[in-house]
């Protein structure tokens, strides 16, 4: 018993030891701006972007194999705020984040004949931004969903899809009245927004 | 104490000029003459349950069920918020969506009446007598009869009330300058109801705790000033009518403060905050029926004007007639409309659909013929400086409209975007015709938009790591019940061991971790 005892208080001491000096020997420094682009990104791990998690886009943006335009759920200003930081130069991101500046927030929608209440995307979802019990209904709160399109992946019966933000009377604002005779239209520069 | 200031202690009764604003031809001979009107109450109402600047109200009727008018169909619901009453007898055929009287045309929570043509009353809101009433109690029944600012902007009265608990007061200033073109809704109210909008500045004034009433009138309405001019204490509180020149935006609360008192509200801060609370003149109209009568805000006076209108008049409408209806009443578009507006042609809303209802702060209705409308090619710029004389905020209205064209929404918010009241006065004196306020309107909700979603962004981020915080919090509570039943087991397997096989040797008893490798991922 007691011996049994001992050699595994050793055998765990000195594994640790090992480990421990393992650590500091082959330590690889995380570059700090890697840190400071995770804190940029949403947060949410959603895994549209197709790395693993936030902190997987990040790390692949500081080796600048990922383009700047790769979080969806963020969008332009994310884009905006990331090309600052890597300095991803090139006409490619910016005709990325000039297609981005275009698009609209979206939002899953979930078709409730098609629902079956398995409870999927419930579970998928990285903001818990879908409610519902098991065998009922599942439904969207629209100011929680990023539109990350996790769901949508899950879903056993393509119930869900994702929508442009439906506007309402409190977000609703007027158009762009086109700019004067003789002005560029249409003229955005990158990162002045 | 600036010289201003020094000027107001010699010269009380000196109104000061604003800085800019614009002289647009008024065209208020239309109406100014017209007695308001009853207009009969229509077949149908479609009364909104968001007609005021806050929450949506919350439905308290159901399809099929009978009102009768003043009742309560809709209850305000959180802070900012007003109740919404029947504005006649009749059958609810419908709580649903309708097209909101907005330039979007989007869809607004509304039930819709039909009319029984009895137009009976249902039980009245107790009545107070204002001279022994509480303060609170005043308040109170303003937010029962779901009084809103009748000047446009539909703010619930009775929140502004409540900023009495805030700020020391000092001066209840009406607004009856009326500075929008067309719109002569006010002037009539001030000279046929003047005693009854004196009566109701007297029970505000009583809630407030205010020492004293001034009335702003602009200098074109002499009738109004003359009628007003007769009263001189209002349920024992000095009243006294300031004339202020003929000028927009006069109107805007901010501006018409510093033109009676010369006090300048800061940038971003109510006029509160000077002591002043500003009131429409026909809120103090319907705080008096509140009051004294017990009945609710479901009627108002609106100007139906414009070249396009066969009769141009004042009529008094429910609340929830169809603007076409009004129309309608007022002899039907004469020619073609150019468009229709809600409010005045500076501020007003621009509608597709003639169908939408009327709502508490709709002060007008105006079809404008092609002639009235002007609609020119934007020019380029030329610097000339018109805008920056007419803004009456001191801005510089072609710097925002480039920015804003650039897509530099913060950098026009530094050099004062949210400082734009909106009146349009860039726009109007713009001899290029660029359309400056549009951008900014446009510019404002863009960055609304942007903010909400940053916000929402960060919801999202806290969200995330309340779900990740969660998911971890089980994990662990799976793992302790785990570590918990493999003790419990190798605690009763030693106890079999230890009662069967005394003698057997206890140390070659496999403590097997076998069961907890198994389930341990």
């Amino acid at each position: 018993m007691i011996a049994a005892a001992t050699s595994m208080t050793a055998l765990g001491l000195g594994l640790g030891l090992l480990l421990g000096i393992a650590a500091r020997r082959f330590h690889v420094e995380t570059p700090p701006v890697v840190d400071e682009i995770e804190a940029v990104l949403p947060g949410t791990n959603c895994g549209a972007c197709g790395f693993p998690g936030c902190r997987g886009l990040a790390e692949a943006l500081a080796e600048g194999a990922a383009p700047v335009s790769a979080c969806t759920p963020g969008g332009c200003e994310v884009a905006l705020q990331l090309a600052g930081i890597v300095d991803a130069g090139g006409g490619a991101s910016d005709l990325a984040i000039g297609a981005m500046a275009e698009t609209e927030a979206l939002v899953a929608f979930i078709f409730e004949d098609h629902c079956t209440g398995c409870g999927k995307c419930f579970k998928r979802c990285p903001t818990d931004a879908i409610v519902g019990a098991a065998k009922q209904i599942h439904t969207v709160v629209m100011d929680a969903c990023i539109g990350c399109d996790a769901c949508i992946e899950v879903c056993p019966t393509e119930a869900i899809v994702t929508r442009s933000k439906p506007r309402t009377l409190s977000n609703w604002y007027w158009d762009k009245p086109p700019a004067g005779f003789g002005q560029i239209p249409e003229a955005r520069t990158g990162g002045a927004a | 104490m600036t010289l201003r200031s020094l000027a107001t202690l010699l010269r009380p009764s000196q109104v000061f000029t604003l800085r800019g604003g614009v002289h647009p031809e008024t065209r208020k001979h239309l109406t100014c003459d017209a007695e308001v009107v009853d207009m009969p109450v229509p077949p149908l109402l479609r009364v909104p349950l968001q007609q005021h600047s806050g929450a949506v109200a919350e439905p308290l009727v159901a399809r099929d069920d009978l009102v009768l008018k003043g009742q309560l169909i809709g209850r305000a619901r959180g802070a900012m918020s007003a109740n919404i009453h029947a504005p006649t007898s009749g059958r609810v055929i419908a709580v649903g969506h309708y097209t909101a009287p907005h330039p979007s045309g989007l869809p607004v929570p509304t039930i819709t009446i039909r009319a029984d043509g009895e137009d009976r009353w249902g039980e009245h809101l107790p009545r107070l007598r204002p001279e022994i009433a509480d303060p609170d109690e005043i308040a109170a029944q303003i937010e029962r009869a779901g009084i809103v600012g009748l000047g446009g902007a539909a703010f619930p009265a009775a929140v502004k009330l409540n900023q009495r608990k805030k700020y020391p007061l000092d001066t209840l200033l009406l607004n009856g300058a009326e500075c929008e073109p067309y719109l002569t809704c006010d002037d009539r109210l001030m000279r046929e109801n003047a005693e009854e909008l004196v009566d109701g500045a007297g029970i505000m004034a009583r809630a407030l705790g205010v020492e004293r009433i001034i009335i702003a009138i602009e200098s074109n309405k002499p009738e109004a000033i003359a009628a007003l001019r007769r009263h001189r204490m209002a349920l024992g509180v000095a009243l006294s009518v300031a004339v202020v020149p003929s000028q927009y935006p006069m109107g805007s609360a901010k501006h018409l403060v510093l033109a009676v008192t010369g006090k300048e509200a800061p940038a971003r801060a109510r006029t509160a905050e000077l002591g002043v609370l500003v009131y429409n003149v026909g809120t103090a109209h319907a705080v008096h029926l509140a009051v004294r009568y017990g009945e609710p805000l479901i009627s108002r006076i609106i100007t139906v004007s414009g070249g396009a209108i066969a009769r141009p008049a004042n009529v008094r409408v429910r609340i929830g007639t169809p603007v076409s209806d009004v129309i309608a009443f007022c002899g039907g578009i004469e020619g073609s409309a150019d468009r229709v507006l809600l409010g005045g042609p500076m501020m007003g809303l621009p509608i597709q659909n003639l169908r939408v209802p009327v709502v508490k702060g709709t002060c007008g209705i105006l079809a404008l013929s092609p002639a009235e409308t002007r609609p020119r090619d934007p020019m380029p710029c030329i610097r000339c400086g018109s805008c920056v004389q007419a803004c009456p905020c001191g801005l510089t209205p072609f710097d925002l409209n480039a920015r804003i064209q650039s897509g530099d929404l913060e950098g026009a918010v530094k050099i004062g975007l949210m400082d734009c009241i909106a009146c349009g006065s860039c726009a109007y004196a713009c001899p290029s015709s660029i359309p400056l306020v549009q951008g900014f309107d446009f510019a404002k909700g863009k960055r609304a938009e942007r903010q909400s979603r940053k916000h929402q962004a960060e919801e999202a981020k806290r969200l995330a790591a309340a779900r990740l915080a969660r998911e971890a919090a089980i994990a662990e509570a799976k793992r302790a019940m785990m570590a918990r039943r493999k003790a419990e087991m190798a605690a009763r397997k030693q106890a079999e061991a230890g009662d069967g096989a005394a003698a057997a040797a206890p140390a070659a008893a496999p403590r097997s971790p076998a069961p907890g490798a198994e389930l341990q991922p």
